[in-house]
């Protein structure tokens, strides 16, 4: 790990105000990602700025119809949440599922749709449930908030505070874990909004993404048999030692119908 | 009567350490005036150095020095030595290119050693060793086995990349037999490289002393006698008198830390340069790089049989990975352990091997858990399970046609099995798996759209390698024998010192057991030392199983001096002959009579030897012994798995694995359950989980345990273990060793398994999801 400095600010403007000042520093969420990429000298940031005092990015609120959590929530607190295991299960469900046990104490929600790693499980639920990332600036849509490998939405130094999660009518979702990793090779969230239905995958392309053929079969009817003949294209789906495109196009469609079984119980 | 110690699940003495975090480990030495080294590594798997510039670095902040090989080549600093010489089919000595500690000239595969940058502070040496600048002239590379002997020349001496052509047996008698065979199964097998990930990083800190111009060199080493030997008369020309080697808690070897390292050598020369102490630990990344790793095989085998199943001949061509430069022992487990192992526990009556090893752009290989051995009964044990499948017998019915049942056994490939019961193994094996429910459980098993597989695995191992006059014969450079000392205190306290070295066996619980019974006395009164040069008289270390058989052994040698001498001593004090003194549980006593000394009695008048025979007696009660074994032992098991595939995944889930295991007696269950645990789940990962890849540029992909994927405790099933026993009959304790078991059988078992949930004849090694699906897809 290269020299940096260290900040713990106290509250979301001194925050933005000092990366502001600090082109090559980086805010520092959980730091499950960032720290280790620190620690193999891939990434060198001069400073951080640590946010785990910011108040304001934490907690969760329910309301009727959505779920907003705080972008400094923890996996485990999320996971372990009352509130949102009551309105989203399958949210809770899937904070924990992330990562391990240390993970889920020190990973962020923010930290997580910030980074965008092809791989990470909170990026299928903000886009499966077409959740609303608020930022210090303005409020973006999921649907537009992730742009591709490791690239989102966020302009230098935008700092996301929450996300707003809408409740569906069921939801689920059924993760195939790299062997080694852990993280998704393959993982599919469907939620059932009443006669329209969401369906984001990852791990297997280089960001998340929709599947509309599936999406369309589930908003007619949300049964297994929907998706099950649904044979997904490889084109443009990831390849690496552990799965080749193929595979990964032959899993979507077996998460996908697992996930909607699993919904449905 | 007490309770006999040897054979009691003794709650193992250095748990207390270790669970509570005061293990003692080599990075956790910190010296006086500590200073730290980084190594400067190449990313390039083959390339000619054509410039190395440490001129920036030297001067970057708490930097002390910065050296590269020339240094070294200007220092005559030797290369690292090969232990074991193959003589090739030619009568030829292999091929031994230099193995330099930094890299002269060129580098051979990514993680080679190009520099070494030491300073005041870790982050300091770090830093600075970003700051070396080198201009590599990049080369064609080559990592495959198979391809080796067409690909560029990674050395001079090897044109061809080969290192050797070596065989074993009588080729014209078994392609005679074939020629008359039955049937004939011929499988096409790749026994997969692997990375041994110990879960403590190799470390060394070296220390120099101007006063007495000597080193002490703390280093996570599997046996430091050798490494000391090693490292003194063959690459730096020291005395072994100035050097000490000290090899404190290790955090698992697997047999990646038996060797002398180019790093261990590295910090050791450095320290006397510098008159400071230096020390290295591994980064993770670095292990992955630059640790031995093990296996590697590109095997054709073939078995022929008569019309009944009986085995005639086995023919076998493999092609072993030695990786860029030979490491200590990589000649030999290819050849030595490897080919010796393929009758396994069978009659077969010929067996021809014939092995190529070569070299290529990828780290070194050699000995890891089983060494050699798991690939012999990977061939053995797929060969039968497959020709079984191929004439419509039953596996286990085939494997009884054939077994060995008349003791000692010699095979066609050199070996002399001194005694086993493999019929013992296989039916209580074939009863604790309960068998029998099989095909109810593959039909409950089908209901949740799973398909299940059966599949058996009888292994043979040869442990505690020797004797060292045949070895040496057979191109050992070393001596197979172990040392060690009991040093009974005046007050008949006993330490005991012992040339094996645990690092995770368990040794002193295990060894104090032996001593405990046999002297009497509670195990309290019972302290083990290994792993110094200096308290140790000497010691070949830990590696092939070997600890209780050999080093066990030479324990109870001196044991036996021990109380020879007592004998003695209380003969004197109770005014008897020395014919006539029993010794039994702690006590010496004269035969037939109420006359009794206890042992701390003797032991307290062999120090105040006030009433004492020094006429006739040296005074004291300290004695040594070395022992080299007359055979090897010859542990044997037998193994069942039952694996359930996910139809539509691919994913497979071990769903049962039990195995029975006769290792000769046993000391202590509870630890030999723990070496069959870990090694059968290390079998278990070399099957379904862990396979090293290289690009074929050289880098290596599998570099973090992102993509190299260890089992998880989840990954293995709780398993079911018995065990049979045949005593050893040429040890006094009558013990075999069981620490690799589990990784030489489980392979097998586990592919016989899947293979036959999927019914097709093979299946690469690892059986990830993707390779199971690919297979269905294939055969869909």
């Amino acid at each position: 790990m290269h020299a940096f400095e260290y900040h713990r600010p106290a509250s979301s403007k001194d925050a933005v105000s000092l990366v502001s000042k600090k082109p090559e520093g980086r805010y520092l969420a959980g730091g499950q990602s960032l720290v280790q990429a620190m620690k193999l000298r891939l990434s060198s940031p001069s400073d951080l700025i640590d946010l785990s005092a910011l108040k304001d990015l934490t907690g969760i609120r329910t309301s009727g119809s959505t779920v907003e959590i705080g972008a400094m929530a923890r996996h485990a607190e999320v996971a372990g949440s009352a509130e949102v295991k009551k309105a989203i299960p399958a949210l809770a469900a899937l904070a924990g599922t992330i990562g391990d046990r240390q993970v889920r104490h020190m990973g962020t929600l923010g930290g997580s749709l910030a980074n965008d790693d092809p791989a990470a499980d909170y990026p299928a639920a903000a886009l499966g449930l077409g959740a609303t990332i608020h930022t210090n600036k303005r409020k973006i849509e999921a649907d537009k908030f992730f742009k591709g490998l490791y690239e989102t939405a966020l302009e230098p130094g935008e700092l996301i505070t929450s996300v707003s999660f809408p409740v569906p009518k069921r939801a689920a979702y059924m993760k195939f874990k790299n062997p080694a990793s852990r993280f998704a090779m393959v993982g599919v969230f469907v939620a059932d909004f009443g006669g329209k239905a969401r369906v984001a995958v990852t791990g297997a392309g280089p960001s998340v993404f929709r599947q509309a053929e599936m999406e369309k079969a589930l908003s007619a009817k949300f049964a297994p048999d929907s998706v099950a003949g649904i044979k997904v294209k490889p084109d443009g789906l990831n390849s690496d030692l552990h799965a080749s495109p193929e595979y990964r196009a032959h899993l979507i469609t077996v998460m996908a119908r697992r996930a909607v079984e699993a919904a449905l119980k | 009567m007490s309770t006999s110690l040897i054979g009691a699940r003794v709650q193992r003495k250095e748990d207390y350490r270790f669970l509570t975090g005061a293990g003692q480990y080599t990075d956790d030495v910190e010296l006086p005036h500590q200073s730290y080294a980084a190594f400067v590594r190449s990313p390039h798997a083959h390339a000619v150095l054509k410039k190395v510039n440490i001129e920036k670095a030297k001067k970057a902040p708490g930097v002390l020095a910065v050296y590269t090989g020339t240094d070294l080549a200007n220092a005559k600093v030797g290369g690292l030595p090969c232990g074991w010489l193959i003589t090739d089919v030619k009568g030829q000595p292999m091929k031994e290119p230099p193995y330099p500690p930094l890299a002269q000239g060129k580098v051979r595969h990514v993680g080679e050693r190009v520099a070494v940058v030491i300073a005041e502070t870790l982050a300091q040496a770090r830093d600075a060793a970003e700051l070396v600048e080198v201009d590599y002239q990049v080369l064609p590379a080559v990592v495959d086995a198979a391809k080796a002997s067409k690909g560029p020349k990674l050395h001079d001496i090897a044109p061809d990349n080969t290192c050797y052509v070596w065989a074993l047996g009588d080729k014209a008698a078994v392609d005679a037999a074939f020629a008359k065979a039955a049937h004939v199964t011929r499988l096409d097998l790749v026994n997969n490289r692997l990375i041994p990930n110990a879960i403590e990083p190799r470390s060394a800190n070296a220390v120099y002393s101007r006063a007495g111009d000597d080193y002490t060199l703390y280093v996570a080493s599997q046996n430091p006698h050798v490494e000391r030997l090693l490292m003194t008369a063959f690459v730096l020309g020291l005395p072994e008198s100035k050097v000490r080697v000290v090899a404190p808690d290790v955090g698992g070897g697997f047999g990646s830390k038996i060797y002398l390292y180019p790093e261990d050598v590295v910090v050791t020369w450095a320290s006397k340069q510098l008159n400071r102490a230096v020390k290295w630990t591994a980064e993770r990344s670095e292990s992955f790089l630059s640790d031995a790793h093990g296996r590697d095989h590109v095997t054709t085998a073939e078995l022929a049989l008569d019309k009944d199943g009986k085995f005639l001949a086995m023919r076998v061509q493999t092609t072993a990975n030695l990786g860029a430069y030979l490491s200590t022992f990589a000649s030999c487990i290819p050849t030595i352990l490897y080919a010796t192992l393929l009758a396994g526990q069978y009659t077969t009556p010929l067996i021809y091997c014939e092995v190529t090893s070569v070299f290529t752009n990828t780290a070194p290989v050699d000995a890891y858990r089983g060494a050699g051995r798991p690939e012999a009964t990977y061939v053995v044990e797929r060969l039968v399970e497959t020709a079984a499948r191929e004439m419509k017998l039953d596996p286990v019915e085939i494997r009884r046609r054939n077994f060995i049942r008349q003791f000692p056994y010699q095979t066609p490939v050199a070996l002399q099995y001194d005694t086993g019961d493999y019929d013992a193994t296989l039916d209580a094996v074939l009863k604790l798996a309960d068998v029998a429910g099989f095909p109810s459980r593959k039909q409950q098993s089908l209901k949740s759209g799973k398909l299940r597989g059966i599949g058996y695995a009888c292994y043979i191992e040869a442990c505690g390698i020797a004797p060292s006059n045949v070895a040496g014969s057979l191109g050992a450079r070393a001596g197979l024998f172990e040392a060690g000392e009991i040093r009974v205190h005046p007050t008949g306290t006993v330490t005991v010192f012992t040339g094996s070295h645990s690092h995770g066996q368990g040794h002193e619980t295990t060894f104090a057991q032996v001593v405990a019974e046999r002297l009497g006395l509670p195990m309290e009164a019972v302290e083990i030392v290994h792993g110094d040069t200096s308290k140790v008289l000497f010691g070949m270390g830990t590696y092939g199983s070997r600890s209780i058989a050999v080093g066990g052994t030479a324990i109870v040698k001196a044991l036996d001096k021990i109380v020879a001498k007592g004998k003695k001593i209380a003969a004197h004090l109770m005014e008897a002959a020395e014919s006539d003194i029993e010794y039994d549980k702690g006590v010496f006593k004269v035969a037939g009579t109420d006359k009794k000394k206890m042992f701390g009695e003797v032991a307290f008048a062999a120090y105040v030897p006030h009433n004492y025979p020094l006429d006739k007696l040296e005074p004291g009660l300290n004695e040594n012994a070395f022992y080299d074994p007359a055979n090897f032992t010859f542990p044997a098991g037998s193994y069942v798995c039952e694996v359930e595939v996910d139809k539509e995944t691919g994913a497979t889930t071990i769903a049962a694995f039990t195995a029975v295991d006769d290792f000769g007696r046993i000391i202590n269950p509870m630890i030999v359950e723990g070496q069959v645990h870990g090694g059968l789940a290390q079998g278990i990962g070399q099957a379904l989980t862990e396979g090293c890849r290289y690009e074929d540029s050289g880098q290596l992909v599998t570099g973090s345990f992102l993509d190299y994927c260890i089992p998880r405790a989840g990954d293995v099933p709780s398993f079911k273990l018995d065990t049979r026993e045949t005593a050893c009959t040429h040890n006094p304790l009558g013990v075999k060793g069981c620490g690799e078991a589990g990784a030489i059988g489980a392979p097998a078992a586990v592919m016989n398994a899947i293979t036959d949930a999927l019914g097709v004849k093979d299946l690469p090694m690892p059986a990830t999801a993707q390779t199971v699906w690919r297979s269905m897809h294939k055969a869909a």
